[in-house]
Parts: structure tokens; sequence; C-alpha cells
């Protein structure tokens, strides 16, 4: 356990020192890439809250999709490498034509959707919330 | 006004090629910087270069779609893209000054040429599976587009790459992607979610639906629009724009020291999310 403050709290102090003092200071691609670099910040800080919880539900989906077996996996690094191995095995079957129809495709989409929304809400929330005001 | 790329430029993209393509659309009169000169030996500047007129005006496409200042010009625009698209569409990419070219393969469609080009692509530097991209795949190779007469292809046509007055229209920039090929592809480009820069209200470059821009281009080229193509090729768009990222994300990893690179890879969901629904019927 180490002292506060935590990694998001610290990740928080360097992307309000970025965004607030470096770039206003900056002008042209230097003030871009710091407004980035500030954006950035802000990902990773959104991936630290939410990124087990995350993974868990995404191994969940992964496991009923494929038919494996979901019991618990204690460490992170373990559930990353499950659900790697899990979306490759369903990428694989994507491009076999095993989703081209039928209801492992409606299963599979509605998998493949969560899992992108859970990637936005780190990397872009506010495009999920106007997900919905796309005309077609 | 110069042109040219910093030394170890990661995009390879001639400056003669793109200079002579320029001297063709002002030839054909269209809206571009008449260019004057090109150096290609990079021992004069560090790197090739040409020069062409200074055209005064905006180009930040955000200015464009939120400032009061150009409510004119979002007005005039679509008529003026849909134009300058039909005009860059009736040149002859057989003429011999743009015989250098890139073309597709005799015995592929430009639809099926570029899909199987950008599969490569993808497959050659992803290091992680994105089960989207693969529906993605399956969806565009099930029905891509019927030939049709080839034309050339700006290849980078958006509101990103652009001059604007306040008036509207000034100069169409950036033709480094230009190419022999579908025409509908420029129009699926231009229809991409990212070029719309928030105003997804609005599918064409955020200023106009897509029936109002197909209307202005068909009266423009005297042809009407293949409706069901530019979808492919919207479809198409974002999957490239998705490879693109993931292609920058890799080049980061590799070594490449840029927070910009490394902040591509994160937007790959983005055009994921667009393409799912663009696939969902």
């Amino acid at each position: 356990m180490q002292d506060r403050p935590g990694a998001t709290e610290l990740l928080e102090a360097v992307r309000a020192f970025l965004e607030e003092e470096v770039v206003p200071a900056l002008d042209g691609p230097r003030q871009f890439h710091a407004r980035v670099a500030a954006n950035v910040l802000a990902i990773v800080g959104r991936e630290l809250a939410g990124e087990e919880a995350s993974l868990l539900a995404e191994w969940r989906r992964l496991a009923g999709l494929l038919g494996r077996a979901s019991e618990p996996l204690p460490r992170l690094e373990a559930l990353r490498a499950a659900v790697r191995d899990g979306t490759a095995a369903l990428a694989e079957r994507i491009r076999r034509g095993d989703a081209d129809a039928g209801p492992f495709r409606h299963a599979l989409r509605a998998h493949v959707r969560a899992t992108v929304e859970d990637k936005l809400r780190v990397a872009n929330p506010r495009l999920l919330e106007s997900a919905g005001g796309t005309t077609r | 006004m110069l042109r040219g790329d910093p030394p170890g430029h990661p995009v390879h993209s001639s400056r003669r090629d793109e200079f002579a393509v320029l001297a063709a659309a002002h030839a054909a009169g269209l809206p571009v910087p008449r260019v004057r000169w090109c150096e290609e030996d990079p021992a004069v500047l560090g790197a090739p270069f040409f020069v062409m007129d200074f055209v005064a005006g905006e180009t930040l496409a955000r200015r464009l779609l939120r400032d009061a200042e150009y409510a004119p010009a979002r007005a005039a625009l679509p008529g003026q893209l849909a134009a300058a698209l039909a005009a860059i569409h009736a040149l002859d990419p057989r003429a011999p000054a743009l015989a250098f070219l890139p073309r597709p393969p005799a015995d592929a469609t430009p639809a099926a040429a570029e899909l199987a080009r950008h599969e490569q692509l993808y497959r050659a530097v992803t290091l992680d599976p994105h089960p989207a991209l693969e529906l993605a795949l399956r969806w565009l190779a099930a029905a891509p587009p019927a030939p049709r007469a080839e034309t050339l292809v700006h290849g980078d046509f958006r509101i990103g790459n652009v001059i604007f007055g306040p008036e509207g229209l000034r100069a169409v920039l950036d033709w480094e992607l230009a190419h022999a090929g579908d025409p509908m592809e420029d129009l699926g480009w231009l229809c991409v979610r990212s070029w719309r820069f928030g105003a997804d209200a609005q599918p064409v470059g955020g200023l106009c639906r897509r029936e109002e821009f197909f209307a202005a281009y068909a009266r423009a080229a005297g042809a009407p629009v293949d409706s069901a193509a530019v979808r492919w090729w919207e479809v198409f768009g974002n999957l490239k724009w998705a490879i693109i990222c993931v292609m920058q994300a890799r080049s980061f990893i590799d070594g490449a020291r840029s927070v910009e690179l490394a902040s591509l890879g994160r937007r790959v969901a983005e055009m994921e999310l667009e393409l799912l629904e663009l696939t969902e019927a």
C-alpha cells in the first residue's frame, strides 16, 4: 500500500498541470502535442479506475461465447492473458465465417459492441454519449 | 508557399507526382494552389519540395463547423465540394501527364484491390486481435461494388484538407494520395465519421445530409451517384482509418517517440463502434 496521493490522483495532478499551465504557454505543434499528452493521461486515469471490473465482465462474456469454463482468475495479469486469448479465438472464428449469420452472429455482435463501448468509456467517453445522434 | 516533408518522414509520397497532379488540376480549372517549381534533389533543403502560390484562408475544420463567421461557407460548401469532386472525377487518369498514378491491377476492381491491400497491411502490423475489424472485413468482402469506368480519385478529400474563407471553398489541398480508381471512393471517404469533427447530424463532413450532397454531385457530374457503392466505401474508409491508427500505434511501440502516435492506438475503438453501426443491418 502506497501513501496518498494515489496513482490516479498523481496522474490527475500532472494532467491538470499540462492542460492549465503548459498548453496555454505553447503554440503550434508543441501546443497540440501537449494537449494530446494531457488527454492521454486522462485515458490512463480512467483505465486504472475501471480495468479490472471491465476485464472480468469481458472475460465472462467471452467464456460464454466460446463455451469455456469461467473459474475465477485471481490475478490481473492472468485475466488480461485469458481475455486476449479468447478474443484471438473469436477473431479467428469470424475469419472462418462462423459469425456470418445465425444466433452466434447475434451473440457475438452484442459482445463485440459491449467490448468496444468499454474501450470508449476509457478512450473517449464523450463520443459514446453522442453515439445515438449519428444520422444514417 | 513551400510543401515538403521533414527528413525521415514516415509516409512515402512523391513531391514530383503531387506537383504533376496539382498542375493537371489547375489546368482543368479546379480550385487548387498554382504550383511553380519542384525540387527533387534532397541536398537543396534536406528533402524534396515544391513551391506553390499562397492561398489565404482558414483550414481548421472545427472553426468551419462552429464559428458564426463561417455560416455562409457552411451553406456554400456542399455544392462547391460536390462540383470540385465532379471536376476531379472528370480528369482522365490515362492522360500522359498522369501516367505515373497508382492504379488497381488489371485482374481486380479498385474496391477488391484496396480491400486486399489493407487487410494485408492490418495483418502485418496488428498486435491485438480486433473482432470488430474482422466483422467489417467480412462485410466488405461479401459485396464489393461492381466495376465502373476508372477516374482520377483524390484519395483524401475531406474538410480538413481544404482552404476556405467566410464565403466558401478556396482551394483543395493534399493530393499526395491521388490515384486511378472508383470515383465513389472519394464520396465515401468524405462521409467517414471522424471527418465530421463531432457534427454528426450532418454525415457529409459535418456539413449536410448524404442525399443533398449526392444530388449536387449528380448535377455537377451529369451522372447519378451509386449510393450503395458510396456506403461500401464509407465502411471501407472507417476500416482504413482504423488500420492507419493501428499502424501508427505500432510504430510508437516499435520505438518512434511521439505522444500523438501513441494516442492514435486508442482511437481505433471510435472506428470500431462506427463500423458496428454501419454494418448493423
